[in-house]
C-alpha cells in the first residue's frame, strides 16, 4: 500500500461541489505536484488530508491507518502531516524557535531542552539558525516561511502538503523557499505540494496532477505532462501558466 | 469651613481609607470573577456548537441589559429570601463580578477573533487539540491584545464599587456620607477627597496595565499607544 492513498474523495461548501472525488496515491519519498486554476479544490484537497476540513464522502490511508475512520485519533495523524501554509501562519507571540519547538514540547510531549535542541536543529537545517530569537513580524516573508517548513519538521512527519508556499511571497524571495524544499525532495521526504511554480515542478516532481473543477483532469511525469499532455485543456493550462510565471518557475 | 471642621476632615481620613480598603476588595473580587467568567462566555460564544453559544449570548444579554443596582438588590435580597446567609460584601462582588464578566466576555471574544481562525488551523495542523491550541496558541495573543480595551472596563468598575453601598456595605462612599451627614460643612471636601481616591486608584490600575502592556509585547508586531508618549 502507498503511504497516502486517497480514494474517491467528495467536499461540498453549500450548492458548490469542491470535490468530485479525487483518487490519488503517494508513495514514500515520492514529491508530487497539484496544479490548475484557482478555486478549482486543490487547496480544499490538501485540507481534507488532514481533515482541517472534513470531507464529506472518501476514504485516507496514511501508512496503512485510515485518516477517515471515526475511530482514528485525528491529532495523532495530524502530528505526522506537515502543513506548510500559503501565508506562513506562524505562532505571532512565539520566536521563530519557540515556534518549532511549541509542537514537540506540548504535542510530542518532548521535554523542553530536548525540544529546543532539536527547534535549533530544524532552523539550521532551512538556513535560519541565526534567526533564533527573531518574532515571525521581525522576519521577511521568505523567512518565515522556512520557519513554518521547520516547523513542520521537527514533528518527523511522514508526509508534508504545501498549499501554495511561495504564492504570498515577493519573487525574490521565492528562490530561498524554493531551495529549501527541494534540499527536502531530494533527501527523500515525502511531499504533496499545491503550486504554480513549474520550474519546481520540472525538477523535482515525479507526478505532475493537473485538477480542475473538483476533479482530476490529467496526471503523469512532469516530461510527459509538459510535452506531450493527452487532455487539450491541460496543454491550453500549462501554456498560460507558463507565460504568466516564466518557465524557469 | 471652620478649623474644627477641618479637624473633623482630617480625623476623618483614616476611616475613609479603611472604606477604600472594601472598595479595592469589593473589585479584587469582582474582575477576578469577571475575567475567568468572561473568557469562558467569550470561548464559549466563538468555539463551542450553538447551543451553549446561544446561552451564552443570552447570558452576556441580561448581564449588560439589568442595570447594576437592580441587579444587586436582586442578588442580594433574592438571595436572603431564599434563605442564603450572604454577606452584602459576597453579594456586591458576585452581582458586579457577574455583570462585569459579560463585559469582559466581549472584550475577550474581540480579541480572539482579531487573532483569528488561522492561528487556530495551523495550531492543529501539528496536532494539537482545540483546548491545547487556545491554551497556548490563542489565549497568549488574545489576552495581549485585550489590555487596552480591558483597561476601560477596569476604570469603570472601579467606580462601579461605590454602588455596594446600596445594599449596606460600608465603603468609602458611604463613610463619606455619615461624615457629611454629621456636618454639612464637610460635603464638598469630603467628596473631593473621595473623588481624588478613585482618580489616585484609576491611575495606579492603569500604570500597572501600561507596565503589563509594554512587558508583554511582541517584538516587531506594535504600534505604539498614546501610554507611552505621555
Amino acid at each position: 500500500m502507498a503511504l497516502l492513498v486517497v480514494e474517491d474523495l467528495h467536499k461540498r461548501y453549500g450548492r458548490e461541489e469542491v470535490l468530485r472525488g479525487i483518487s490519488l496515491e503517494l508513495e514514500k519519498g515520492e514529491t508530487k505536484v497539484i496544479i490548475g486554476p484557482s478555486g478549482t479544490g486543490k487547496s480544499t484537497l490538501l485540507r481534507c488530508i488532514n481533515r482541517l476540513t472534513e470531507p464529506d464522502r472518501g476514504r485516507i490511508w496514511l501508512d496503512g491507518v485510515e485518516v477517515t475512520s471515526p475511530r482514528t485519533n485525528i491529532y495523532r495523524i495530524r502530528s505526522q502531516i506537515g502543513f506548510v501554509f500559503q501565508d506562513f501562519n506562524l505562532f505571532t507571540h512565539l520566536t521563530a524557535l519557540d515556534n518549532v519547538a511549541l509542537g514537540l514540547i506540548r504535542v510530542k510531549r518532548v521535554p523542553k531542552r530536548e525540544a529546543r535542541e532539536r527547534a535549533l536543529r530544524e532552523l539550521e537545517r532551512v538556513g535560519l539558525a541565526d534567526k533564533a530569537d527573531a518574532y515571525p513580524a521581525q522576519l521577511s516573508g521568505g523567512q518565515q516561511q522556512r520557519v513554518s517548513i521547520a516547523r513542520a519538521l521537527a514533528m518527523d512527519p511522514k508526509l508534508i502538503l504545501f498549499d501554495e508556499p511561495t504564492s504570498a511571497l515577493d519573487p525574490e524571495l521565492i528562490g530561498e523557499v524554493l531551495e529549501v524544499m527541494i534540499e527536502l525532495a531530494e533527501g527523500g521526504m515525502t511531499m504533496l505540494v499545491v503550486t504554480h511554480e513549474m520550474g519546481f515542478a520540472r525538477a523535482v516532481a515525479d507526478e505532475i496532477i493537473f485538477m480542475e473543477h473538483g476533479v482530476i483532469v490529467e496526471q503523469g511525469p512532469p516530461e510527459v505532462l509538459f510535452t506531450n499532455p493527452r487532455v487539450p485543456r491541460t496543454a491550453e493550462f500549462l501554456r498560460k501558466i507558463t507565460e504568466f510565471y516564466g518557465k524557469s518557475g | 469651613m471652620s478649623l474644627s471642621d477641618w479637624n473633623t476632615l482630617v480625623q476623618g481620613v483614616p476611616t475613609l481609607l479603611s472604606g477604600l480598603w472594601v472598595n479595592v476588595q469589593i473589585l479584587l473580587g469582582l474582575i477576578a470573577l469577571g475575567f475567568v467568567l468572561g473568557i469562558l462566555i467569550a470561548l464559549v460564544q466563538v468555539y463551542s456548537p450553538k447551543v451553549p453559544a446561544a446561552l451564552a449570548v443570552g447570558y452576556e444579554w441580561f448581564f449588560r441589559g439589568v442595570p447594576e443596582m437592580v441587579l444587586l438588590l436582586l442578588i442580594y435580597f433574592g438571595l436572603r429570601q431564599f434563605h442564603v446567609p450572604i454577606t452584602p460584601f459576597i453579594a456586591a462582588v458576585i452581582a458586579l463580578g457577574l455583570r462585569s464578566s459579560a463585559y469582559q466576555s466581549q472584550i475577550f471574544r474581540g480579541a480572539i477573533q482579531a487573532v483569528g481562525e488561522r492561528q487556530m488551523q495551523a495550531a492543529l495542523s501539528i496536532g494539537m487539540t482545540r483546548l491545547q491550541a487556545i491554551r497556548y496558541v490563542i489565549l497568549p495573543q488574545a489576552l495581549r491584545l485585550s489590555i487596552p480595551p480591558w483597561s476601560n472596563e477596569f476604570s469603570s468598575v472601579l467606580k462601579d464599587t461605590t454602588l455596594a453601598s446600596a445594599i449596606g456595605v460600608i465603603e468609602v462612599f458611604r463613610k463619606a456620607r455619615f461624615i457629611v451627614g454629621r456636618n454639612y460643612a464637610l460635603a464638598l471636601p469630603a467628596f473631593m477627597l473621595v473623588a481624588l481616591f478613585f482618580l489616585v486608584l484609576t491611575y495606579l490600575g492603569n500604570w500597572l496595565l501600561g507596565v503589563l502592556e509594554r512587558r508583554y509585547r511582541i517584538p516587531g508586531f506594535e504600534m505604539r499607544g498614546a501610554g507611552e508618549r505621555f
